[in-house]
């Protein structure tokens, strides 16, 4: 296994250092950066342009220069990194400067990745299941049309229809009711067709979702849910309860009535946790209270799957554990939604609660207060998550359809079938774990496209990103700049890849990485 | 299976019956008619192709283009218009792209005359769209046609010769794939670009790397093959074997890739011009026409839809005929009987159906 990261890692590397060679390059020829200072003709600029050009050592060729970066980039393996410095942000560090660009980029890359790839393939699947349905078309239609649309087009549509008229809407939450049932019927026409089977259990799915629906909305409307929304503990026990069946669901053993206890124990043991809890998040205000909580839940989570797990130990323990983990997501949000009043109150008033500027409120940037930054950044987080994602998902979607109807004509899911198994345990187990073997390679070259587009996403919401300083930098053409761009850039992809490898290697037996 | 008495056949109906449905189907039948039969079943793709002749016509006849010469903006010496360098050859629409008119209707809102609107300048955005979707066109074609030939070039000898020319090729790939897309795009643009031409050169010269690795995997399986050893044995050369032998056998792969590489070049090309790393001005496309109007989305929403409504429907266009073609050259994604329809189960439900 550590052997072959070393060698993948020294392949990668040395193929990243040929490129980074190509863009330094490219760059440093890409224009002249003291064009601006030739023009004038004023007799202090012979000086300036002489600082400059000491400064940025442009008597050297960029050849040699290049080696002089990468003498200083090679020393971040020691701890000291020296990217140079960059000349249009004041003689900052390019690698202070990338710092803070850094965290935002990579938060809203990483998080847009991860919900494209949950999506992407749920709905992807569910459209291979009901090939050639009505559903199916509409989605792969829609796939279509979210496959060719312009990302920096679709952020200014977001930003308008999404922020600003979502906004004035918060700002007075009135549901009407024939909203309220036009979305629940629409939801359950949806849900019908994802369903589908037998018209009769057809009838009774879109029945049921559009009484849910419609009653959810019309309840909100009434209770002003939306003008001080809350979470609390019904709300923590609903999600947790709706978690667990995910979570049963999608390792099929929603029948199993072992799980069903143990998972049941770990919902009520979080819900029993949520009011000892609020000690913790007070005064232990700090992202990490978030892995301390999730550990602490999955701990209970084993303990419900040893004690009421029976015959299915192992399996009880495991589902259990991941129920409990994963119930720390609505503990956290029940926290930020509790500063929701506050949060309205410090933002500024002009822009609404979700936000089309920057990546975060100046004002919250620096608070003492985790959770509060938590929901400030979410709202951030939004709109630009969501333009990366409409074209990522279509891409994820269009993928697993074709590959889990190719996995759906193999011979061991026809053997699966012959043997009785029922048909969730055929698709979770059987089909969906073969279809995420060719996706887990699809993800590393997705990440490059999502970086590309988060530059762009990032002009259009303002963000002083790495997609800010990479346009800064290359119309400019300060070199260092562009250059500790592409260095994170090139990094990640790199540990997007690994990853990948590693995933393949657990996903698929046949694949053995430890002889290789 | 109902067993049924066969009455001793001939031997042609017993070649006959071991024949599949589908192969029955295109029995006796070049590729080229099976793919283009296949292709015209395909309705989305051939109104794809119809929308897209529609749209390149348009574009091309309504202003007319500019052929040669430096592309700047000068004024003309004898009565002090704008021109452009180069020769104009004009169109049937009767306003140019790159003059200022009086503005017509207050904010210049659509009307008539100017049926997508005028910006604040008066200038007519009809002319500035068509003229962009020309240039943009110009750029996919460059892109598609310079990324097929290279990728299939250099995937085809490092598939098919394989051995130390064929690492040096595929780590010459990594390296450019390493490279975000956008990344390489900007600082290519920024150094070379500004016009169509330019543009789509270079971004061809960088967009093969996938479509090489493609094909040099489709060169890997099929260099084993009985029929090239055939071909070797009957005396081909190494070039003949590539070129006459194996690359018509990888037709497909190759075909449907460059199609979705040039929906993939459309969106590349509106991007970096909206950076401003692509097209710049004075030369127009529809990724600048956005960039340039963004701020005035409140005001005059009509700058900003049509631009991007023509970069979606060529991209969709280009998407469905890839994808018409797809189903064409892959016999195995063939029409399935549908299941039993809602409305006969409704029938049978309310127990009106016929049996």
């Amino acid at each position: 296994m550590l052997s072959f990261i070393t060698r993948r890692l020294a392949a990668t590397l040395a193929v990243l250092l040929v490129a980074s060679f190509v863009v330094y390059m490219l760059t440093a020829n890409s224009g002249d950066p003291l064009e601006a200072l030739r023009t004038q003709n004023d007799p202090a600029s012979v000086a300036k342009r002489a600082t400059l050009t000491e400064k940025l050592d442009l008597d050297t060729p960029p050849f040699f220069r290049y080696f002089k970066w990468l003498g200083g980039a090679a020393s971040c393996v020691i701890g000291q990194c020296n990217l140079g410095i960059s000349v249009i942000r004041g003689d900052e560090p390019v690698a202070s400067a990338l710092g803070n660009a850094m965290q935002s980029t990579l938060s809203l890359v990483i998080l847009a990745t991860v919900l494209s790839i949950l999506f992407g393939v749920a709905i992807g699947m569910t459209t291979a299941l009901r090939q050639y349905s009505g559903y199916d078309y509409t989605v792969t239609f829609a796939a279509f049309i979210f496959y060719s649309l312009p990302i920096f087009w679709v952020a200014v549509l977001l930003k308008e229809f999404g922020a600003i008229r979502f906004n004035e809407f918060l700002g007075d939450p009135h549901i009407p009711w024939w909203i309220a049932i036009t979305i629940g019927l629409g939801l359950a026409l949806v849900v019908q067709a994802v369903v589908g089977g037998h018209v009769r259990l057809r009838l009774r799915t879109a029945g049921i979702s559009f009484l849910l629906t419609s009653g959810i909305l019309i309840l909100l409307d009434i209770t002003q849910w939306l003008k001080s929304p809350s979470i609390g503990i019904v709300g923590v026990a609903l999600l947790g309860i709706g978690l667990g069946a995910l979570v049963l669901f999608v390792t099929s053993n929603l029948t199993k009535r072992t799980l069903q206890l143990s998972v049941g124990a770990t919902v009520l043991a979080v819900v029993a946790m949520w009011f000892p809890l609020q000690f913790l998040w007070f005064y232990f205000n700090n992202p990490f209270a978030i892995v301390v909580v999730a550990v602490l839940l999955a701990g209970l989570g084993v303990a419900a799957g040893f004690f009421l797990g029976g015959d299915d130990r192992t399996e009880a323990m495991r589902v259990a554990a991941i129920t409990g983990a994963l119930s720390t997501a609505p503990l956290v949000l029940d926290q930020m939604f509790m500063r929701w009043s506050d949060y309205v109150q410090i933002i500024p008033l002009r822009s609404g609660v979700i936000s089309t500027i920057g990546a975060n409120t100046p004002v919250l940037a620096n608070s003492e207060d985790t959770w509060m930054r938590m929901l400030d950044s979410s709202t951030h987080l939004i709109l630009p998550t969501a333009a990366l994602m409409i074209i990522s998902v279509a891409g994820y979607t269009r993928y697993t359809r074709a590959t889990l109807l190719e996995v759906l004509n193999q011979d061991y899911v026809r053997t699966a079938r012959a043997k009785g198994l029922p048909e969730t345990t055929v698709i979770m187990r059987h089909a969906f774990r073969n279809t995420l073997i060719p996706i887990a390679t699809i993800v590393a070259f997705d990440f490059g496209a999502v970086i590309g587009g988060a530059i762009i996403t990032e002009r259009v919401f303002a963000w002083q990103g790495m997609g800010a300083l990479f346009n800064q930098g290359l119309r400019e053409v300060d070199v260092n700049l562009v250059m500790g761009v592409f260095l994170v850039t090139g990094v990640a992809a790199v540990v997007f890849n690994i990853l990948a490898d590693l995933a393949y290697s657990a996903l698929d037996p046949r694949i053995r990485i430890t002889e290789a | 299976m109902a067993r049924k008495k066969v009455t001793a056949p001939n031997t042609e109906q017993l070649a006959l019956s071991e024949l599949t449905i589908e192969q029955r189907q295109i029995e006796g039948l070049s590729l080229s008619t099976v793919v283009r039969r296949r292709f015209f079943q395909h309705k989305a793709a051939v109104t794809s192709i119809i929308v897209l002749g529609i749209i390149v016509l348009l574009a091309f006849t309504s202003v007319g283009t500019i052929v040669g010469g430096t592309g700047r903006l000068a004024a003309d010496t004898t009565n002090g218009e704008i021109i452009l360098d180069g020769l104009r050859i004009s169109g049937w629409w009767p306003f140019d792209w790159y003059k200022n008119y009086p503005i017509t209707t207050p904010g210049g809102l659509p009307s008539w005359e100017h049926p997508f609107g005028q910006d604040t300048l008066g200038k007519d955005i009809f002319a500035r769209v068509m003229r962009g979707i020309q240039q943009s066109l110009t750029v996919v074609t460059l892109i598609g046609f310079l990324a097929t030939v290279l990728g299939v070039v250099i995937g085809a000898v490092a598939g098919f010769i394989r051995g130390w020319l064929d690492s040096l090729l595929m780590r010459m790939t990594d390296a450019i794939i390493i490279i975000p897309g956008l990344i390489l795009g900007a600082v290519l643009g920024r150094t070379i670009g500004g016009n169509a031409i330019s543009l789509g050169i270079l971004l061809g010269l960088v967009s093969w790397t996938g479509l090489a690795r493609l094909v040099r995997g489709e060169f890997l399986a099929l260099r084993e093959r009985e029929f090239v050893d055939a071909a070797r044995v009957a005396g081909a050369s190494n070039f003949r074997i590539i070129f006459r032998h194996i690359l018509p056998n990888s037709i497909g792969i190759v075909v449907v890739n460059a199609t979705l590489l040039m929906s993939a070049a459309i969106l590349t090309e509106t991007a970096l011009s909206f950076l401003g790393f692509g097209i710049t001005a004075p030369d127009i496309s529809l990724g600048q026409i956005i960039s340039q109007y963004n701020e005035a989305f409140k005001t005059r929403p009509w700058l900003f839809w049509w631009p991007g409504f023509f970069i979606v429907v060529v991209a969709l266009c280009i998407n469905f005929i890839g994808d018409g073609l797809r189903d064409a050259f892959d016999p195995r994604q063939r029409n399935m009987p549908k299941s039993m329809s809602l409305s006969r189960q409704f029938r049978e439900l309310t127990g009106g159906g016929s049996k």
